[in-house]
């Protein structure tokens, strides 16, 4: 098991490594890159000096090789030392790990982003709690009263909410049910070391509006899953046996419907980690989601943001592959 | 309805009666084109200890009537009618609570692919520390050292190691074994087993069957075999039923079915299957035709359309009148018309055209020298 977990953190670090120079090859090999690093009021002596602190002047190959340095050692902006002999405050000092240089906002890639992420991941768990007891709950009782009217009900506005759009789900919640029919307070986003009753009150319309979207897929998902499981000749052996109806379900049916469901859970929580760029601009929360739609203009963060995506979404399914290999026996491990 | 022979009270005192008794059992199954008569009217006993064969072609209703007496079809839309005597107990009349305290402790089940009806995700000695446990206030210690105990007496080695391995782990006749060791755990009075090697390899076939059989010697099960194998029932069981289009066409015990066959159904499959000692036949003699459709059986008797006989019967009766089990010998049924004469003549003028299986078998010597 030791060893299987070592192999897969391994091919996870070479997967971000790739993942890097994929980014790099993608952003950098097109137009001018530089263009992208001052926002709408580029003139283009702060192109020209944005280059020449963020090492754009360079190809992008060695570009990639400092970025990657940089997250390991950290890196001046501008790498210039002879500039830092004589006027150390014009050099930006980045330390490992060092994501990047916004000269937007002043301020390293990581330490503006190390703000934000306790936004999204609160708005991603809380997502990720209501879907997946929304969306397992109605998808088991869907496959259990397969073709009667509850059955059809639920795959039915399952496949409303997966059709509507993300912002008008978050519009309307936000719209109607806080400020006209005022049935919350204004959603808006609470530390949860300041109070954690005030975090979760913040985080319902928000999350609800993620969670109904993802819902809808686990509705129709976990449903599949049951059935499947359901049509199983072990269940009949179970049956056979002389066990309640009840731990039938829970112990022999829900086992093998829900150790799939576990793979999607994890992959699909670690991608709103790194931000939901609708649902954060819809209600304004200040994570990562947001930061990426306003850096559209600001390519150093953005690198940054795809990288720390990558390295969730990576790390996510490390997680998923062991739990894997704990939950499901046939896996081999060796 | 010629059922109503057994009195209750008295199967429940006394040990002569029949350990099992199934008396005109029906299971119906509605569906969109119609209702499948998936086993119609069906009746047998089975006595402790014995073993009774059931025999047919796939759609034939053995797997049904096996899953009726456990009560599997409840809660579906299947319709089962008639009354399964367990002890003198209709298992149809009880209400669930009390036949889910016999399913696995009175009446076991060995299902056809060990591989698919063993749970993947839980280790073997679980799941069968769990068959145990359902019906004993047993500690997980206790369950354990009876697991390990019943996986060494089905022959499996090395059972402490063994007992926390998973399914996949097993080869294909260790699963058996095992699924031979759930079903027996609780020491059951009836044993089903539902095409118990037809999953198997050929030379691991026989071993289960030896296995089957000391473990019946020695726990005193009666065991329901279901299979269309004939060399299996051959080798099992003490009386058989044949089935066809859900109906038994013909019973008794396995000498009188096997050597002296009286349904036309019954002969074609004896001939149907290969024999080692017949030097004289090369080729196998199929039944011609196809099972039929359980939604629109074949007016009168199911097998008719097959049947090389159904000339033989004056008068369009085949066609014409559903045949009841007749009496044709002692303890042996047949659901024909063919009367005892009639077979005579039959056997005697058609030059082996009913031909059972001790002619073949013994006749090779007169044909068999050159010329």
């Amino acid at each position: 098991m030791f060893a299987y977990v070592v192999r897969r953190v391994a091919i996870g670090v070479v997967l971000l490594f790739v993942m890097s120079f994929v980014t790099f090859l993608m952003f950098f090999s097109g137009p001018d890159p530089a263009k992208f690093t001052c926002g709408k009021n580029c003139t283009p002596e702060l192109i020209e000096q944005n280059r020449k602190a963020l090492g754009y002047d360079k190809p992008w190959p060695v570009a990639w090789a400092n970025f990657v340095t940089g997250i390991f050692t950290g890196r001046d902006y501008p790498n210039d030392p002879e500039l830092k002999q004589t006027h150390p405050e014009l050099i930006a000092r980045c330390d490992a790990p060092c994501l990047g240089y916004s000269h937007l906002v002043n301020a390293t890639v990581w330490s503006t982003m190390k703000q934000k992420i306790p936004v999204s991941a609160s708005l991603a768990l809380a997502a990720f709690v209501m879907w997946i007891i929304m969306g397992v709950a109605a998808g088991v009782i869907a496959a259990l009263r397969k073709g009667s009217l509850v059955d059809r009900g639920i795959v039915g506005v399952a496949l409303i909410f997966y059709a509507f759009p993300t912002f008008f789900i978050g519009l309307f919640l936000y719209q109607y049910v806080s400020l006209k029919w005022g049935w919350t307070p204004v959603p808006a986003y609470t530390p949860l070391k300041d109070s954690p009753g005030l975090w979760l009150q913040g985080l319902l319309l928000p999350g609800l509006t993620l969670a109904l979207f993802y819902a809808a897929g686990y509705v129709r998902l976990t449903r599949t899953f049951v059935l499947e499981s359901l049509s199983e000749d072990y269940l009949r052996t179970a049956r056979a046996k002389g066990l309640a109806p009840g731990r039938v379900l829970v112990k022999h049916t829900m086992r093998a419907a829900l150790t799939p469901i576990v793979t999607i859970a994890g992959v699909d929580l670690a991608g709103l980690l790194g931000g939901a760029i609708i649902t954060e601009t819809v209600f304004n929360y200040d994570g990562l989601g947001k930061l990426a739609f306003n850096s559209i203009l600001d390519l150093p963060m953005t690198v940054g943001i795809v990288m720390l995506l990558s390295a969730f979404v990576i790390a996510a399914n490390i997680v998923v592959d062991c739990l894997y290999a704990v939950i499901d026996p046939r896996v081999k491990v060796a | 309805m010629t059922a109503e022979t057994i009195s209750v009270s008295s199967a429940r005192e006394g040990s002569e009666g029949p350990l099992l008794s199934v008396r005109d059992l029906s299971v119906h199954f509605p569906t969109e084109d119609g209702l499948v008569k998936a086993v119609d009217g069906m009746s047998f006993d089975l006595a402790a200890g014995k073993t009774l064969g059931i025999v047919g072609e796939s759609g034939s209703g053995k797997s049904v009537t096996s899953q009726a007496i456990l009560g599997l079809h409840r809660g579906t839309r299947a319709q089962v009618t008639g009354e399964i005597l367990l002890r003198g107990d209709d298992l149809l009349l009880l209400p669930d609570e009390e036949l889910r305290a016999l399913r696995g402790r009175e009446i076991a089940m060995v299902f056809q692919d060990p591989l698919s009806a063993l749970h993947p995700y839980y280790s073997v000695g679980n799941q069968i520390m769990e068959a145990y446990r359902v019906h004993h206030h047993a500690s997980k210690a206790v369950a354990r050292t009876r697991t390990i105990d019943m996986l060494d007496r089905v022959g499996i080695p090395n059972p402490a190691k063994r007992v926390d391995q998973y399914p996949h782990e097993f080869s294909g006749g260790m699963r058996q074994r095992a699924m031979i060791a759930m079903a027996l755990i609780n020491d059951p009075g009836l044993l089903i087993a539902d095409e118990p090697t037809t999953a198997l390899d050929v030379t691991v076939q026989a071993q289960i069957l030896d296995l089957m059989k000391d473990l019946q010697r020695e726990f005193g099960s009666a065991i329901i075999l279901i299979t269309h194998d004939l060399g299996v029932v051959a080798r099992m069981a003490d009386d058989v039923m044949v089935m066809y289009g859900g109906k038994a066409v013909e019973k008794g015990t396995i000498l009188d079915v096997f050597y002296r066959p009286k349904h036309p159904y019954t002969m074609g499959l004896l001939k149907s299957m290969p024999r080692l000692d017949a030097v004289r036949r090369a080729a196998l003699d199929p039944i011609p035709g196809n099972p039929p459709s359980l939604i629109n059986l074949p007016t009168g008797c199911a097998f008719h359309p097959r049947c090389p006989y159904r000339t033989d019967v004056p008068g369009d009766r085949c066609r014409a009148e559903v045949p009841e089990l007749y009496r044709v010998g002692h303890g042996q049924e047949a659901r024909c018309f063919l009367t005892a004469s009639d077979r005579t003549r039959l056997e005697f003028l058609g030059a082996g055209r009913v031909e059972s299986l001790d002619d073949s078998a013994f006749r090779p010597h007169e044909s068999g020298e050159p010329a």
